[in-house]
């Protein structure tokens, strides 16, 4: 990239402050106020998810039906599925992007700021119409959140309309965001921020954006052919017309496979940020982490078919996606060993950001040893749709992308708001939400094992006890989570001033600017001598 | 690029008005869609659920017309720096690749139907008991002219792939005459951009109105071919997976080759009016490659959908 348009002749830029009242929010183009309502939406949604899996555990706490009937527990399954992934963690990521992404490379905004805002306003009605769907004649979608065809097309309720068009006008929130993204990253840098002295946060955002933009559209064309079918008569997912409903799952999960990419990889960006702060060591390894993140993306457009190996397909394909997907676990391992290694020797402390970041390291690690344990086929013909599969993705996703995102948002507290964020508080809810989360997730793995299938109301009575103890685990989650509530709220309203520097061992020119990062910031790019190699 | 402007800061607008009110309509469009499809399902009146569905179409448009129409006006107002109209290529060409990764979608399906599903209902291969115990009658073929079953999804007459390799059939055969004529237009188009960078801008003119005329023509042909589908050959969307990629995949890029046209005829408008510089054309240019981008998923679709 040339720096020779980031000239900084003109000095004399009329930039103002927020603008006062509900209109800031509304029509803002600033990065600061996107990736704050981003963050805002995404703990709403994150709330409301974890309501509906509250409905969920609360029907699993004893064998038998007490709460709800099993129509409406499908729709909790569903919608918890799908406010999660696609209401919490996407936009949580994507407002962290949009807040840490110029800051970290020295551009004065996000490079297509209107359409920024539009990426995030969408969303809000995009789940208005998600949701809105629970209270419409008939239910909401209770066919899980993959929506495999034909429960979704032939036996879908009618609201599936609604849920098909609520899709497509995320996808298109998501696209457009990713392409924000990768035009920022590669057209904004400031003079001297090279590919390879970009904080890995940047580079595993680039790289996730590659994926949205390669899946969301299979996603919609998914979605597209079941629209087809269930308003138009044609027979995509029906094998009586010549389709095939196992086409349905191939297209799924060939974008559902780098979904679950696009939940991680920018985790992996920012506790490869954190552990380096509070080890007071540089980052071990900086240019295999860029490989390896690139690595895994490349990965996961090549083996999708192993979330479908019971459904049935040529034993050369059973191979294929099985040896492909234990090629991921080198990669993973590659950063693993590195956050390690960057801890070794270091003089760590352990504030809250790092905390997590080190659950994150330890738990996202066992749901990707689960994971290499699913990829077995013959063992997976065993686990399939037991707990145990709900062990392994929850095991990557709360302890692993959630957590990910707590850790940010203690990490990055301080710079967002001026203030330093109640350490105690803090801490307790870390440690409650470590234990709630194991109780909630450890247990669910001999569940699995012993043969308990997952989205079921009820079960046999053999399963009573480790279901209580799951349950007990997901109410002591869910409720520590109001914590993280008012820890953000009391840090908003104030305490100790934070420095700009915030934490002693922090790299990067995020920790350049003043706490509270300015509503403006390197609108004349930075001194190049401040952009060090990470 | 323009080099004029390339000593300034990048331009970011204070606030927007647009894409909140954008999502607005967008949202009314969806839920109408979606509530009009009901309705048709459920055999209920469409009067509610179209006019929700044209008044938030109806919105966005009128958003996105001013939206464009004020980045346009900042341009001309030399508020764009080169760094800023590079961030323009790179969304457009994200964009593009978004849309071909759309188009692998049904692409991937159409293979996948043609060389595993179709066959595996015939009885061949590892996966094929499934089919002999469902239809044990089923023969499989390409184009699938007799569906597994038939009282579900009543059969096509003939399907409209090459019957034989020879100029005289060629010569009477539509679909190749469209490949033509899309191909053409790309090659007009072409010509129309050096006439832009020559600053030719009668010459500009006449290319584009014949590229926007062939479009046309191209949609016409497309229009009459469906006819002739339903009438003549029995091929409807109901009528089987052969019907059905044949119609999504020839339908969505017919529908980008409307939405191309209409780019198209903006453009030719916008030469007219002499928006465009020899170099300061990006607008032009972005719709040139979607042009060329939709030609290049019709030689697909002619080689894998009417060739083979």
């Amino acid at each position: 990239m040339s720096s020779a348009a980031i000239d900084h002749a003109h000095d004399h830029d009329h930039h103002h402050g927020p603008a006062k009242g509900i209109t800031r929010w509304l029509f803002t183009t600033n990065h600061k106020d996107i990736g704050t309502l981003y963050l805002w939406f995404s703990f709403a949604m994150f709330l409301l998810g974890g309501t509906f899996a509250l409905v969920i555990r609360a029907e699993l706490f004893q064998p038998g039906l007490q709460f709800v009937d099993p129509n409406f527990f499908n729709q909790m399954t569903t919608m918890h599925g799908l406010v999660m992934v696609f209401g919490a963690v996407m936009p949580a990521f994507v407002g962290l992007a949009n807040w840490m992404i110029p800051l970290m490379i020295g551009a004065p905004d996000m490079a297509l700021p209107r359409m920024n805002n539009w990426s995030f306003w969408i969303l809000p009605f995009a789940f208005l119409l998600m949701v809105s769907t629970l209270f419409m004649e008939g239910g909401g979608p209770n066919f899980g959140w993959t929506f495999y065809a034909p429960l979704s097309t032939t036996y879908a309720p009618d609201s599936v309309t609604y849920f098909i068009f609520a899709v497509h006008i995320m996808g298109a929130s998501s696209i457009m965001g990713a392409i924000n993204v990768i035009a920022t990253i590669l057209n904004m840098r400031a003079p001297g921020m090279t590919l390879m002295k970009m904080p890995l946060f940047v580079w595993t955002w680039l790289i996730t954006a590659y994926l949205l933009i390669a899946v969301m559209p299979v996603l919609a064309g998914v979605v597209t052919m079941m629209l087809f079918d269930i308003h138009f008569g044609t027979s995509f997912f029906n094998a009586a017309g010549g389709g095939d409903p196992v086409l349905f799952q191939h297209l799924f999960w060939f974008f559902g496979h780098p979904e679950v990419y696009i939940m991680i990889l920018p985790a992996f960006g920012i506790v490869s940020a954190i552990i380096p702060t509070f080890a007071r060591k540089r980052l071990f390894g900086y240019d295999s982490m860029v490989y390896a993140t690139a690595s895994i993306a490349f990965l996961s457009f090549i083996v999708w078919a192993h979330h479908m190996f019971t459904v049935g397909m040529p034993l050369a394909g059973q191979l294929f996606f099985m040896y492909a997907t234990m090629l991921i676990a080198v990669p993973t391992g590659v950063k693993v060993f590195n956050w390690v290694a960057t801890m070794f020797r270091g003089a760590m402390t352990f504030e809250t950001p790092m905390l997590f970041a080190i659950a994150f390291v330890v738990l996202f690690t066992i749901g990707g040893f689960t994971g290499v344990m699913l990829a077995i086929t013959p063992a997976d013909f065993q686990y399939h749709d037991t707990y145990f599969v709900v062990a392994h993705f929850h095991y990557v996703l709360v302890p692993g992308a959630v957590f990910s995102l707590m850790a940010a948002a203690y990490y990055w507290l301080p710079k967002w708001t001026g203030y330093m964020y109640d350490e105690t508080l803090g801490k307790l809810h870390f440690w409650m939400s470590f234990v709630g989360v194991n109780l909630l997730f450890f247990p669910q793995h001999f569940l699995g094992l012993a043969g308990m299938p997952r989205r079921i109301p009820d079960y046999a009575l053999q399963f009573a006890n480790f279901n209580w103890i799951s349950s007990v685990g997901a109410f002591l989650f869910g409720f520590s989570q109001l914590i993280l509530l008012l820890v953000v709220i009391k840090c908003i309203r104030g305490g100790k001033k934070a420095t700009a520097q915030v934490w002693e061992g922090a790299q990067g020119l995020e920790w350049t600017v003043p706490s509270p990062a300015p509503y403006h910031t390197f609108e004349t790019p930075p001194d190049p001598s401040l952009i060090k190699a990470q | 690029m323009a080099s004029e402007s390339s000593h300034s800061v990048y331009y970011v607008p204070e606030q927007t008005k647009y894409p909140f009110f954008a999502s607005i309509g967008l949202f009314f469009m969806v839920f109408g869609l979606g509530s009009l499809l009901n309705d048709m399902s459920a055999g209920d009146s469409l009067a509610v659920s179209t006019w929700i569905a044209l008044a938030g179409f109806l919105l966005l448009s009128f958003i996105i017309f001013q939206w464009f129409a004020t980045v346009i006006r900042e341009n001309h107002a030399g508020l764009n720096n080169d760094q800023l109209k590079r961030s323009y290529v790179w969304g457009m060409a994200w964009f593009i690749f978004s849309e071909v990764m759309f188009f692998a979608a049904f692409f991937g399906a159409l293979f996948y139907i043609r060389t595993l599903a179709v066959p595996w209902l015939g009885g061949e291969g590892e996966k094929g008991l499934a089919g002999e115990v469902l239809w044990p009658e089923f023969q499989a073929a390409w184009p699938l002219i007799v569906n597994p079953d038939p009282t579900l999804f009543t059969n096509p007459h003939e399907g409209l792939n090459v019957k034989e390799w020879s100029l005289s059939f060629f010569a009477g055969y539509l679909p190749f005459w469209n490949t033509v004529i899309l191909i053409t237009s790309s090659v007009t188009l072409h010509y129309a951009h050096v006439a832009l960078k020559a600053e030719n801008r009668k010459r500009l003119i006449q290319w584009m109105f014949v590229t926007v005329a062939l479009g046309i023509i191209f949609l016409g042909l497309q229009a009459l071919e469906y006819v002739e589908a339903y009438g003549h050959y029995g091929i409807t969307l109901d009528s089987g997976i052969y019907g059905s990629t044949f119609f999504l995949l020839t339908g969505f890029h017919g529908f980008h080759v409307t939405l191309g046209t209409f780019i198209l005829i903006v453009m030719l408008l916008r030469c007219m009016k002499g928006h465009f510089k020899p170099n300061d054309h990006f607008g032009f240019e972005a719709a040139a490659w979607y042009w060329h981008f939709v030609d290049v998923v019709w030689v697909g679709l002619f080689i894998f959908v009417y060739l083979l």
